[in-house]
């Protein structure tokens, strides 16, 4: 049965994660997530998410993520949403989980600015969510909805990521996705349930786990990073994902992920209607970059890339690395919580093709 | 019987042979250290009250980050100072499970000090062990948060300048101020030299072992439960073995009184 409800994105994150079978949530609040811990704490002890059994706000960002931890080692469906500050804070477990292979969704409703910055949206902490943005060499799965509609199917998706893959996964959306109040369907979520054979639940007899990052013997670290390494490479195989929209015949196409993406279609079919063969790549997975379909749009002959991003150049790197120097890439940012027009968007494809 | 112990006053029991939460591991701690005890302590409590198959123990950062490779039972590492956090995090989704760390000052008492007094707030089903030596030891003999005034470390090399850098945290009484906490005690974990020519009062570990099993058993009963072990590190004190000892009950026992600063359950009275 599908329930539509007209809800915030950041709402829609909340009872996504509910109907994908939460059961736990420990978080600190922080503009412009906190709709996220205060639907969750609403739906709390109700009858309608028997599987939803702790919400427990911590006294601190970093107290919320090692929580989160310990909560996972347990094999449990666990989140946690915050914004950019405490993105960063997050970064030191991030680390500590990946190592130890932890599935777990972070959502990180990216704010503008570095530093305290402001509340409008920005997509600049895409490299702290691609590149991994704590300490020692790691990668997250990392999410991009650019709707209410995905903000409230992710959650579903990323538990299913995160537990095949044992991993952490990164939903980052923006101020816009989690302040927008759209119609959103929620069907109902078949809920997985994932087993955790690895998991820290007390010894049975001689068997027992040990989940641990430390590996002082240099041959033990060198063969576990060279593991992690060949389970990243799986997962750009495996799960790029995007939408490609009009790029068909399309000679110039947009790359934009996010909030801004809406705008780059309005923009695509506005340089069709003045006759431009102009289309969209819009990742929904940022790591892995789906490199893959920008190479297929480059086969069948697509010369340029317009990379439109809210920050000051990011995702353009990924794009140009996608590339290879086989395409020209070009770019238009905006950044401070503001957001680019339609127009904006048309006259930056055109001179650029021009 | 101990010489000077109170008939009835010791139910503990030392087990003989091999413990099944022991590994059969050597410990890697150095001569003199009381980690190795308190993981010998923690082993027979564990076996003590059956709690091995339902047990999650928390490795923290410092001297004790290898206590899974001794302590043989299901175990996760946390990043520096976040065991109280990782462990709640346990507790909360997995009532059923028990759940311990064995953390250093640094760990608890500087780094982690927010989490270890938020946990205790929140009076979390949680045991930890405090190992108070006063000063780093694995990173190689730094101030602590613990460290003595006048103490010399690597970071204070003319003494602990306490107007300079503060004076020591008293992780017990901080914890003991809270309604949170279920029980709180400090205890003087070393084998501690009677008089010279070589007599030694085994007092400490005995009442170490007692102070495990009570802790263990708050926890059991739903309380937060935290022993603080005033212990030694004669490597990084640069002293002999037994200089240290002295120097622990000379002058680390007075900043640190032993004692049992909380008891909500009434565990040593039973």
């Amino acid at each position: 049965m599908t329930v539509r409800e007209f809800v915030k994105g950041n709402e829609a994150l909340a009872l996504g994660a509910l109907k994908a079978g939460l059961n736990a949530y420990f978080a600190y609040p922080i503009t412009p997530s906190s709709e996220v811990p205060e639907t969750l704490a609403m739906k709390f002890k109700s009858p309608e998410y028997p599987d939803f059994k702790v919400f427990l706000q911590s006294s601190s960002e970093l107290e919320a993520i090692n929580m989160v931890i310990g909560a996972a080692a347990t094999g449990v469906k666990v989140m946690t949403a915050t914004s950019g500050p405490g993105f960063s804070l997050k970064q030191e477990g991030l680390s500590y989980a990946s190592a130890m292979e932890l599935p777990f969704i972070v959502a990180d409703i990216n704010r503008a600015g570095p530093g305290l910055g402001n509340l409008g949206p920005e997509q600049s902490d895409y490299f702290q969510a691609t590149r991994g943005g704590g300490h020692g060499g790691y990668r997250n799965i990392v999410l991009a909805p650019n709707s209410v509609q995905e903000m409230a199917t992710f959650p579903s998706l990323g538990f299913s990521l995160a537990f095949r893959y044992r991993t952490p996964v990164i939903i980052l959306a923006d101020a816009f996705l989690g302040q927008l109040k759209e119609d959103t369907a929620f069907p109902t979520i078949s809920q997985e349930k994932f087993d955790a054979p690895w998991a820290t639940t007390g010894a049975r007899g001689e068997t027992r786990h040990v989940l641990a990052s430390l590996h002082l013997d240099l041959e033990d670290q060198s063969r576990q990073d060279e593991r992690m390494m060949k389970k990243y490479e799986e997962i750009s195989r495996a799960e790029q994902r995007a939408e490609l929209y009009r790029t068909e015949d399309a000679e110039v196409v947009i790359v934009a992920f996010g909030v801004v993406s809406r705008l780059c279609k309005a923009a695509v079919n506005a340089l069709r209607e003045k006759g431009v063969r102009a289309g969209m790549l819009r990742p929904q997975t940022l790591f892995p970059f789906p490199d893959r379909y920008v190479t297929d749009l480059m086969a069948k002959g697509v010369k340029r890339f317009v990379v439109v991003e809210l920050n000051i150049g990011q995702m353009l790197y990924d794009v140009r690395l996608a590339v290879e120097g086989g395409a020209a890439v070009d770019r238009l940012n905006r950044f401070g919580g503001l957001l680019p027009s339609s127009g904006d968007i048309v006259a930056k494809v055109e001179m650029a093709s021009a | 019987m101990m010489p000077g112990q109170e008939e009835g006053a010791n139910e503990y029991e030392v087990r003989l042979g091999r413990l099944s939460a022991l590994t059969s591991k050597p410990t890697h701690y150095c001569s003199g250290c009381e980690h190795g005890i308190l993981t010998k302590l923690i082993a027979n409590a564990i076996d003590e009250l059956e709690l091995r198959e339902k047990t999650v123990m928390i490795d923290s950062v410092g001297c004790s980050v290898f206590a899974h490779e001794y302590i043989n039972v299901d175990a996760i590492s946390a990043p520096h100072g976040r065991a109280p956090a990782l462990m709640a995090g346990i507790k909360r989704v997995r009532p059923d499970l028990f759940v311990f760390a064995v953390q250093g000052d640094g760990d608890a008492a500087a780094i982690g000090l927010q989490e270890l007094i938020y946990a205790g707030n929140r009076g979390e089903p949680i045991t930890i062990f405090l190992v108070n030596n006063a000063i780093y030891g694995m990173t190689g003999g730094q101030m602590a948060p613990t460290t003595s005034e006048g103490m010399v470390t690597t970071t204070t090399p003319e003494g602990r300048d306490t107007v300079y850098t503060g004076t020591p945290i008293d992780a017990s009484k901080l914890l003991a101020s809270l309604d949170g906490p279920a029980y709180v005690k400090r205890v003087f974990l070393p084998i501690a030299p009677l008089r010279a020519g070589g007599l030694y009062s085994a007092a400490g570990p005995l009442e170490g072992a007692r102070s495990v099993v009570n802790a263990f058993k708050v926890q059991l009963a739903g309380g937060f439960s935290f022993v603080e072990f005033v212990s030694t590190c004669s490597i990084n004190w640069k002293m002999s073995v037994l200089d240290s000892k002295k120097y622990a009950s000379e002058v680390l026992a007075k900043i640190f009184p032993p004692g049992l600063y909380k008891d909500k359950l009434g565990v040593e009275k039973r």
